[in-house]
């Protein structure tokens, strides 16, 4: 399959008769233009200062999202990836998620100091992982701790969400599209193989 | 109120830039007709202003939703399930999800570019089954406005003689993936039909317009205009003849008429200076989305039309159905760890299964097709392999559970059902009596229920897609949902295929148009949405909606050169 570059993609697009005999009057431009650039990431300037978070919070997510998703010999952790930076935003983002969120932190420091007498940060790595090992796994069996066991699921799901969506996750995964192909050539013959399919001939 | 008036008189006035709207104002403009359009949202220019090669990494949400793009912050359609300032409501028991774009172009900018033609029986189901109604047209009278539409647009198939899905003129259709060659093995096992899918998408450059780049993101709006969205194909031919004005953030309040009940123009909020305006016109073509129509009509009242313009058969806002849906997706071993490959394609399956069976042997009466999905297609973004434990039965942390993303990621195939809902005398919308939007406009008040026939059907999709799931080898991501559950059935409105608000009839008195889609009381006003479909054959609506705006707009322009209108 060719990829166009990316110059001859641009090629394309001015050739393409564009909606360009649309008048914009300057308040439409201006509109077009702060969508354009709110969709831009600001480049991180001073150190990161969670908005919602607060500093023992904070301190909680980034040893949890590690390890649910630790540095391997593939990629780096999610802290590496930066998720606890973008679950900060998310939870500002769709407020709606706030409550679950610092409540399900504050059951997991209560779960902690009742097993371990610290709060879950202050814990041994043994501590932590024993305290998960009750949590994480939707299959043990009913503990009284159904609700830890669905914070914990969807605080993994939001984890995933972080570290996979940055470039560092797309690339662990191998994942090969979102490039101009000037030509659909349908799936390799490997790949074909490996499924036990093939193109009628 | 004090309100603007435009001194010019515009030949006709369109309100709605979407499908309907755009064909519309190219029929006519290239008519030669001077054409005033209204739109509620803004300018949009899929050129500049499309999110369409954006990296998940671009932006902190990752993709994720936001309240005025609830599928996602990258996709094509601004507006949503609720506008701020917009609200509509449900009668008690009802529920009804309404998306409205607000943009130029309204939601022809994100669609999924499904382009089937409905077929000969889709036309006369009464006749057939005494069940619905009949059209007041044949297929054979819409089919060269299909043909048209096909050569205008574009769109990829293939041609297979199938009875009631018409083939039409095809661009090649793109290869399959992998994922959906094994979908068709497990189908074609089951006697299910499996094709290449019909989307108004370029294979090949068509009247300048370059082919398909397969980068998978028809849905965010495309910068090179490959595929169909009404500001990528229809507007840009309207303006070039010099006689198009596009009026943008325009909400439309009222038709206006004269003492002889003749329609003379429509009046507007500015949403940005909240004040009235009013253009004149010789005709009116209403475009506006079908429930949208259906509100501006009865919401413009006056002595000679007390229940609402050219409403006098109390059927506007009746006769309302979408089109039935539900998914279910499913985990396949045979897919885990495939070989790395470029899966984006074109957006949207490359394969599609029509309805295949005979509903006389059924307990339902109407049939549906099956949308596929799956694979490696898109990025990974927000909600990337959300409900892990559904793959790997416990969830877990730590490298195992890293791995297990890994393992199964694109391990996956959907399938979603659109099927055909019959209208009942429970699904209408009606204007709320006791409710204003923020510029003063009394809001529709929705009323709406599924029937048997439908549930049944429902019941038939979810049995259907978990046998080829099992049949792959795969297990369903879902437990199957009970009767009472409605079988997963999307409220409707969900599937956004809300037709027959202002259905079209030979009888004045249980139709609001006639076979030209002008309404039966005021001859200078017509419908060019998805208002005046009799019935709502699971063939997504818009090629349709798009070949009927051509045929009334041609039918307006003759009757321009004759001097009837």
């Amino acid at each position: 399959m060719k990829a166009i570059s990316r110059r001859a993609a641009l090629e394309m697009f001015v050739a393409a008769p564009a909606a360009a005999a649309l008048v914009w009057t300057p308040a439409e431009a201006r509109q077009a233009h702060e969508h354009a650039e709110a969709a831009k990431v600001a480049a991180p300037a001073a150190p990161f200062k969670p908005k919602f978070f607060t500093a023992h919070e904070y301190a909680t997510v980034s040893v949890l999202v590690d390890l649910i998703i630790p540095k391997d010999e593939r990629s780096g952790s999610a802290t590496d990836a930066g998720v606890p930076a973008f679950m900060d935003f998310m939870m500002i983002d769709q407020p709606r998620r706030q409550v679950a969120m610092r409540g399900g932190l504050a059951m997991i420091d209560r779960l902690a100091i009742d097993r371990f007498g610290k709060r879950f940060v202050s814990g041994t790595d043994r501590e932590r992982r024993s305290l998960l090992d009750e949590i994480a796994y939707t299959s043990n069996p009913d503990r009284g701790l159904s609700q830890a066991i669905a914070f914990f699921s969807s605080f993994r799901d939001l984890t995933a969400s972080g570290f996979w969506s940055t470039k560092m996750g797309i690339a662990d995964l191998q994942y090969q599209g979102n490039v101009f192909v000037s030509e659909w050539t349908g799936c390799p013959d490997a790949a074909l193989k490996k499924l036990g399919v093939r193109y009628d001939v | 109120m004090q309100v603007i008036r435009t001194p010019k008189t515009y030949d006709v006035c369109i309100v709605g830039s979407g499908a309907g709207g755009g064909m519309a104002a190219k029929v006519l403009c290239e008519a030669g007709a001077d054409v005033v359009m209204l739109e509620a949202g803004g300018m949009w220019d899929s050129a500049k202003d499309s999110k369409m090669s954006a990296w998940p990494y671009d932006s902190p949400r990752r993709g994720a939703a936001t309240p005025t793009k609830p599928f996602g912050e990258f996709d094509g359609c601004i507006g949503g399930w609720d506008i701020e300032g917009e609200p509509y409501t449900q009668a008690a028991g009802s529920q009804f999800d309404w998306f409205r774009g607000r943009m130029l172009g309204g939601r022809t900018n994100h669609w999924g570019r499904i382009s089937l033609r409905m077929g000969p029986d889709d036309f006369k189901r009464r006749s057939l089954d005494g069940i619905g109604d009949d059209w007041p047209i044949t297929y054979d009278e819409i089919k060269p406005f299909y043909d048209k539409l096909d050569r205008l647009v574009g769109i990829f198939g293939s041609m297979e003689g199938i009875p009631n899905e018409p083939d039409g003129v095809f661009q090649p259709p793109p290869k399959p993936r992998c994922y959906e060659l094994l979908i068709k093995q497990a189908a074609d096992k089951l006697k299910i039909t499996c094709i290449p899918n019909r989307l108004s998408i370029l294979t090949q450059p068509l009247n300048g317009r370059p082919a398909c780049h397969y980068c998978g993101q028809c849905g965010r709006g495309c910068a090179t205009h490959a595929n169909f969205s009404s500001p990528s194909v229809l507007l840009p031919p309207a303006l070039a003849t010099g006689k198009l004005k596009i009026i943008t953030n325009a909400m439309a309040r009222e038709v206006l008429t004269d003492e002889s009940g003749l329609c003379t123009g429509v009046s507007y909020v500015n949403r940005a200076d909240r004040r009235d305006y009013a253009v004149r016109a010789r005709i009116v073509v209403l475009a506006a989305s079908a429930c949208e129509t259906a509100r501006l009509m009865l919401n413009s009242t006056s002595g000679r039309f007390p229940d609402g313009l050219a409403n006098s058969s109390g059927v506007v806002g009746r006769y309302l159905t979408d089109s039935t849906g539900l998914g279910v997706g499913g985990h396949i071993p045979a897919m885990e760890r495939g070989v790395p490959h470029n899966e984006d394609g074109t957006g949207g399956a490359h394969l599609y299964m029509p309805w295949w069976l005979d509903n006389k042997k059924l307990d339902f009466p109407r049939g549906y097709h099956i949308e596929l999905g799956g694979g490696k297609h898109s990025a990974p973004g927000f909600g990337f392999m959300g409900g892990i434990q559904r793959f790997n039965g416990v969830g877990g942390y730590g490298k195992s559970l890293k791995d297990d993303y890994r393992r199964f990621y694109g391990a996956t195939v959907n399938f979603a059902g659109r099927g055909e809902m019959i209208p009942n005398e429970h699904t209408y919308c009606e204007i709320d009596p006791s409710v204003v939007d923020s510029y003063g406009i009394p809001v529709l008040r929705f009323h709406a229920k599924f029937s048997e026939h439908e549930i049944n059907q429902a019941k038939h999709m979810q049995e259907t897609f978990r046998e080829i799931i099992h049949e792959m080898g795969g297990t369903p991501l879902s437990p199957m949902p009970s009767r009472e559950a409605l079988y997963g059935l999307e409220p409707v409105g969900r599937i956004i295929h809300e037709v027959g608000t202002t259905r079209m009839g030979s009888d004045p008195h249980t139709s609001v148009l006639n076979a030209n889609c002008q309404a039966h009381d005021v001859k200078n006003l017509f419908v060019a949405d998805a208002g005046p479909f009799v019935s709502n054959a699971h063939k997504n609506c818009t090629w349709t909606i798009l070949a009927l705006a051509m045929r009334t707009s041609e039918f307006i322009a003759q009757q321009r050169n004759q001097g009837t209108l």
